[in-house]
């Protein structure tokens, strides 16, 4: 066999192995366990943005099967960018939507639910961050779905929800 | 402010790298030579920014700063110093830039250190180097940059992987890595060498070096991770054909190879082309196992990136370095006058030839071991799982007549030798082998007729091994290194014979018999360390003779919340007694596991004699 074809056949069994390997990245989610991104929901008690009294976040999970913890503030832009897929998110009846208005002041944050819609059926208040960091909160905005018998995060989402997360969330909620 | 000094020293160093590209294209272009200063100094300050940027992430690990990142995802407050300093190097984003610290500082040394060969050799070494640099500087600052910043800043971290927090597996990744990244050193100068038409015995000795270097550190990397994994992970065994320690095995058998072959071309000026296949392919086995790794395309303990675009980038680089270098080696290399250069079957670079399709053997039982599972389920979706089964049975018939050639071939002159009268001493040799291995197969009561050549094979290495210490006409490290190797298929073999094991679920007070002992579990206390809560549980065993107690531990860990079973070990020179506890549910049993593991620790020593072996050869090599 000469130089070339050989060089040619290695070259093409390069390419070949290119191709296989690209086409395995791309299915990479699938090796790895849902359950990793399983972690129990910490209570915690804060205020209610309407009324402000006290509440706790266990007593709030209600009886549908899984809650939305968004964490959103009046002066974080990427969260107007997702707020038309939470008004999405409030018409599932699986759905629980639990708002975390995270640094916030309270005239913002009320103007913010009147020019825009209040896709929450609840809002608490973190006022100096804390709560949101014990969550394990990168920034706003961030999302967790949550189950709510088993009080676990099933998953969190970091950055505004869009139409692909939206369908993460439908699939898992299922 | 401090992770802006890091990232700025990351970008210096890549416009650095940058600047030794075009600096070395040119100087090869205009053949200026003059420049050589120039690209020292250059080549020295990128080390300078590496190790800057390195020292500033372990800092920031020390200070807890978690503005930071990647120290926000892997570190926490409470966890102790010395963890804290190697958890700078336990993840994705630190050991990436581990990986450039030993790519700049080897093609420094390697300029401070190696010959001047012809025409333009060191420089073409540099930009190969570089280029290598290059794209490892781009795959971080674009994709896993360890100085991302954080705001709002946390108050506490996430955490280690408790697993992770010991101290062999702190020490690990560093000394693996200057074995498995140095590898690029020698892809480097091999394609140098075959541009500048340099491959001969002046290059072997002079790359010699680098290879054994590459080699010693890889083996003790390896010997670490095997460490850990015999204690830490409380499975008893020592390797798991786990694709993650397959990555590092490939390069490791590939330098094997490489070793005997280079002292061949350093001799008798042959196995050109094999030797430059060689160096390149160690190189590529390390790029593809980075790859494997670091894309997540492997479920492992060992993986934790799982960015597709990672992966992507790395492997787009990977082919690239695949495909320059081998038309590089197409097009340059040249066909080697076989007429003046005979070989004869009975020689030491035949029986080099042997060692190295043995090698190659292996390697390609590894290699398919691990790739393959990938491309079956990209291509059709199944799933299968290839585990140690597959390579025992297909790796171990091969290795009786492998130990057989390792035991004839040393003795063997180059050129050619002369078919000697077997004199007493062989015959001796083999009787015992003989003897032993039956009287071994006979006590195991394992009578397999496999078995019993194995063990003869590999007694009968280790006979002529020892008996080889004492003859002058030998090489020292190589009858250090064969000697210790003969040691080490032994160790593994009565180790897999004489293995005995039992597990029982047990709560306190409970007693179970075993062979001759007697286990006993008599209590169960806790107590608080900094950063894990720990129960240990008290085990007595007794036999005719005495008794013993084991005190194996179950801690769980604070950040992140993790329980992890300490295995408690009783090292012996015979065998280790091996205790590991396991929570089941909360009714009060455990899962008790007790393992005899004969002759352990020698796998442990043999290992660390062969890497000795390379070492001493950097000394003998100057009386030589």
């Amino acid at each position: 066999m000469s130089k070339k074809i050989i060089y040619s056949l290695i070259l093409l069994l390069f390419i070949f192995s290119f191709l296989v390997l690209f086409k395995s990245l791309n299915k990479v989610n699938i090796y790895i366990p849902e359950n990793i991104f399983e972690k129990k929901l910490t209570n915690f008690e804060t205020k209610d943005l309407f009324s402000n009294r006290i509440v706790n976040v266990y007593d709030n999970l209600s009886n549908k099967d899984f809650t939305v913890l968004n964490i959103w503030s009046s002066w974080c832009l990427p969260c107007r960018v997702e707020h038309p897929y939470l008004m999405k998110l409030k018409k599932n009846e699986n759905l629980n939507m639990i708002g975390l208005n995270y640094k916030d002041k309270y005239e913002n944050a009320i103007n913010f639910l009147n020019n825009y819609k209040n896709p929450y059926s609840l809002i608490l208040v973190d006022l100096d961050g804390v709560i949101s960091i014990e969550l394990g909160a990168y920034g706003v905005p961030e999302t967790f779905i949550i189950n709510n018998k088993k009080k676990i995060i099933i998953k969190k989402f970091i950055g505004p929800i869009n139409d692909d997360k939206i369908e993460e969330i439908l699939s898992i909620i299922k | 402010m401090i992770n802006q000094l890091g990232n700025y020293s990351l970008i210096f160093g890549f416009i650095i790298s940058a600047i030794l590209i075009i600096l070395t294209l040119f100087s090869i272009k205009v053949k200026k030579t003059n420049l050589e200063k120039n690209i020292f100094y250059l080549i020295s300050t990128q080390f300078f920014f590496v190790t800057f940027s390195f020292v500033i992430l372990i800092y920031s690990f020390i200070v807890s700063d978690f503005s930071n990142e990647v120290v926000y995802n892997h570190s926490h407050t409470t966890k102790p110093l010395f963890y804290k300093i190697a958890g700078s190097w336990g993840n994705h984003e630190g050991s990436l830039l581990l990986w450039l610290l030993v790519l700049t500082l080897f093609i420094l040394l390697f300029y401070l250190n190696s010959k001047k060969l012809s025409g333009n050799y060191k420089t073409i070494t540099v930009l190969f180097q570089e280029i290598i640099i290059c794209g490892f500087y781009l795959f971080i600052i674009l994709t896993s940059n360890p100085f991302n910043f954080l705001y709002p800043t946390p108050n506490e971290g996430l955490g280690l992987n408790p697993i992770l927090q010991d101290p062999a597996l702190a020490i690990h990744p560093p000394i693996l890595y200057l074995g498995y990244v140095g590898t690029s050193i020698i892809f480097s100068s091999s394609l140098s060498a075959l541009i500048t038409k340099n491959v001969n015995s002046t290059w072997a000795l002079d790359i010699k070096k680098w290879i054994l270097t590459s080699w010693i550190f890889l083996t003790i990397g390896i010997l670490i991770g095997s460490i850990w994994a015999y204690y830490e992970l409380g499975w008893g065994g020592f390797w798991f054909w786990d694709p993650v320690e397959n990555v590092s095995l490939m390069p490791w058998l590939c330098l094997t190879a490489l070793i005997h072959t280079i002292s061949v071309l350093e001799k008798r000026s042959i196995l050109k082309s094999w030797t430059l296949i060689l160096s390149i392919s160690t190189f590529s086995l390390s790029m593809s196992g980075t790859f494997l790794v670091r894309s997540g395309i492997l479920n492992s303990v060992h993986t934790f990136a799982n960015d597709p675009s990672r992966g992507l980038f790395i492997l787009v680089f990977l082919f690239i370095l695949l495909i320059t270098s081998i038309t590089i080696f197409f097009v340059f290399s040249e066909k080697e006058n076989s007429s003046i250069n005979k070989t004869y079957l009975l020689s030491k670079e035949t029986a080099i030839l042997f060692n190295n399709w043995f090698m190659m053997f292996f390697l390609s039982v590894v290699f398919i071991g691990t790739i393959y599972p990938i491309f079956l389920e990209a291509i059709t979706n199944d799933k299968i799982s290839i585990g140690p089964p597959f390579y025992n049975k297909i790796l171990s018939p091969f290795l009786v007549p492998f130990l057989i050639f390792m035991s004839i071939g040393p003795n063997l002159r180059w050129i050619k030798s002369k078919l000697e009268k077997i004199d007493t001493k062989q015959i001796i040799i083999f009787a015992i082998s003989v003897v032993a291995s039956l009287s071994i197969i006979k006590i195991s009561n394992a009578n397999i007729l496999f078995t019993l050549f194995l063990i003869f094979a590999s007694i009968y290495l280790l006979l002529t091994t020892t008996v080889d210490l004492f003859k002058k006409n030998l090489k020292l490290p190589q009858k250090v290194s064969h000697l210790a190797f003969s040691i080490f298929i032994l160790s593994i073999l009565l180790n897999g014979i004489f293995a005995k094991e039992i597990s029982y679920n047990m709560k306190v007070g409970d007693e179970v018999k075993f062979l001759d002992n007697i286990i006993k579990f008599k209590s169960l206390n806790s107590s608080n360390e900094k950063n894990y809560k720990k129960l240990i549980g008290e085990f007595e065993l007794t036999n005719k003779q005495a008794s013993q107690f084991f005190y194996p531990e179950i801690r769980v860990y604070n950040q992140p919340n993790i329980v992890t079973s300490e295995a408690y070990i009783k090292t012996g020179i015979f065998s280790d007694n091996f205790i590991v506890i396991n929570l089941i549910k909360d009714d009060g049993y455990f899962n008790v596991r007790y393992q005899i593991k004969p002759f352990m620790i020698w796998i442990w020593i043999s290992v660390s004699i062969l890497a000795l072996g390379g070492l001493i050869s950097f000394y003998t090599k100057k009386y030589e």
